[in-house]
């Protein structure tokens, strides 16, 4: 049985990784685009009359949450996209007809929206390079906290793509919810620069703990202690997969 | 053994529609099965139910003794599904939509490009496998969707309207290829509004209308139960007024005669009294198809 799921998951897996390469103009070249004018406009042109912040340039200092933005928009929408795309042309009736238990339908989209997550993230942190001297503080951090922040959006793309019924839905969430607490959640400036009671609000956005610790992995400052930031993010992705396999389970969104 | 057997299927949708009310079904291993009914009789979501498409609201089906409540995934291995609509993945290749659907039955990947490459040549795709799914003609999608269904080797395939749109040629190339497939042990279960279709292939056949089975024997008894036959003859042009005596027929025009004939009425006398009368027959065919009468009558009585 266990041969019959790795066959199925690496399927699924495949599957999506040659949707999203075989559009490759589509996926990966316009957030290398959008990023690069980010690292002009914020990190040459104004960063350069910031002056420092936490301590380091400020190019130095918004380009972990520019990656780690590009990482959660990346891993959601290929997740939201391909999910509902196989809703709307009935090719998630081939997996739900298959022998397929949900974990491995959740697995193996989420890992299709983290290897785009992640090739995103390698791709905009190497173009950061030719803005900034990256240094790594600390490797492990880096790469649990891209791993988790990659895992806790695909599966927020996934129960987005399983309750939308037209592709308008699928746009509402990043549009209205995503992208406002992506640029809330400490991108562009420390949390410190805020007053006591907006630094108290920005606590209950996910996104801050993300790319805290995501930060720290690169610079080895953060405004919330580690431990505090992985319990969340490791909250939220047991609650979203909780949810996400729930909904899967019952057919809600999928079977009448 | 039975390859399926439903005892107290219902099925009520959301808004209240009663889709099913309690129907018992049962197909014997290497049977071939016609599920046939009007639009909207219960046909798709009794295969949707089958098939993990359609949540059941009462009732239990087993896939081979495994039970769809308690052991899903092993019913699942059992069941090839072709469904009515094209439900493939427009943007991949022939082999790529193939060689997945094996993928998530477990199949290794070698193992699914050498069975790819078996199903898509008896389908006559395999010169079209590295063409992306959209680009195929109607036809070629319909035996797509077979060779998909059959990547896993199926004991129980399901054919939703499988040769619906499909030109009479291919119809009949698809019907020997589904007639070798039962013969080599898949037990078959046909839905389709193509009654000769239905009779040419299946053995037993289920009918169900509002959601009730209103009929479930074995062809050759339905068949049986036919009492009057109704037959077209193209005669030379004749504008005489002749008689026929014994039988209940129909003068069209000067080369069309209709004839009703009784079950068990010798058809020799028909033809003698038509040469006595110096009428020629040029050739004679079925006014329509036994089981499509057959079942007009039926669903018109269950109304």
């Amino acid at each position: 049985m266990s041969s019959l799921y790795y066959i199925a998951l690496k399927s699924l897996v495949t599957k999506e990784i040659n949707r999203f390469t075989r559009i490759w103009l589509q996926t990966l070249v316009p957030p290398a685009i959008t990023m690069s004018l980010y690292f002009v406009i914020f990190g040459n042109l104004i960063g350069s009359r910031i002056g420092q912040m936490s301590g380091f340039s400020y190019m130095e200092f918004i380009v972990p949450g520019l990656i780690m933005m590009s990482v959660i928009t990346n891993s959601y929408s290929n997740v939201a996209s391909s999910f509902f795309s196989s809703k709307f042309q009935h090719n998630v009736e081939e997996l739900l007809v298959a022998p397929v238990p949900t974990w491995i339908i959740i697995a193996g989209y989420v890992g299709g929206g983290v290897a785009r997550g992640l090739i995103v993230g390698t791709i905009v942190t190497c173009l950061s390079l030719f803005f900034v001297d990256l240094q790594i503080f600390n490797l492990a951090v880096l790469i649990v906290s891209v791993l988790l922040t990659s895992i806790l959006f695909s599966l927020g793309g996934l129960i987005n793509a399983v309750l939308a019924k037209t592709f308008d839905d699928i746009s509402i969430i990043p549009n209205f919810v995503l992208t406002p607490l992506t640029y809330l959640g400490g991108v562009f400036y420390s949390l410190t620069l805020l007053p006591d009671f907006w630094q108290t609000v920005s606590k209950v956005n996910p996104i801050v703990y993300m790319i805290n610790t995501f930060r720290y992995g690169f610079l080895g400052v953060t405004d919330i202690p580690l431990i505090y930031s992985f319990s969340m993010i490791i909250g939220f992705v047991v609650l979203l997969y909780s949810l996400a396999h729930w909904m899967i389970s019952r057919g809600i969104g999928l079977r009448t | 053994m039975k390859a399926l057997a439903i005892t107290g299927l219902t099925k009520t949708y959301k808004g209240g529609v009663e889709a099913l009310k309690g129907i018992d079904l049962c197909v014997e291993e290497g049977d071939f099965y016609a599920l046939l009914g009007p639009n909207g009789a219960g046909k798709s979501t009794t295969i949707g139910i089958i098939s993990s498409l359609v949540n059941k609201t009462q009732g239990k089906v087993e896939v081979f003794g495994f039970d769809l409540d308690t052991q899903l995934m092993q019913a699942k291995q059992q069941i090839g599904l072709v469904p009515q609509e094209f439900n493939f993945n427009q943007f991949e290749t022939v082999l790529q939509v193939v060689v997945n659907q094996a993928g998530y039955y477990g199949v290794p990947r070698q193992e699914a490009l050498k069975r790819a490459e078996k199903y898509l040549t008896q389908l006559e795709l395999w010169h079209k496998r590295n063409e992306k799914s959209r680009e195929l003609s109607g036809g070629m999608k319909r035996r797509l969707m077979i060779a998909r269904a059959l990547m896993h080797r199926p004991k129980l395939l399901i054919l939703d309207e499988p040769t619906a749109g499909v030109d009479i040629e291919l119809r009949r190339s698809m019907w020997d290829f589904l007639q070798q497939l039962n013969q080599d042990g898949v037990t078959i279960i046909l839905t389709t509004h193509y009654l000769e279709e239905a009779e040419m292939l299946c053995r037993n056949i289920g009918i169900i209308n509002h959601g009730v089975i209103i009929q479930d024997t074995s062809m050759k008894d339905l068949l049986s139960k036919l009492n009057v036959e109704t037959f077209i003859l193209d005669l030379v042009a004749n504008d005489q007024n002749y008689q026929l005596q014994g039988f209940e027929f129909r003068i069209i025009d000067e080369h069309t005669l209709e004839v009703d004939v009784q079950r068990g009425c010798v058809l020799n006398g028909l033809f003698e009294q038509l040469t006595q009368q110096g009428i020629e027959v040029l050739s004679m065919r079925n006014k329509a198809n036994r089981l499509e009468e057959l079942f007009i009558g039926l669903v018109e009585q269950s109304r």
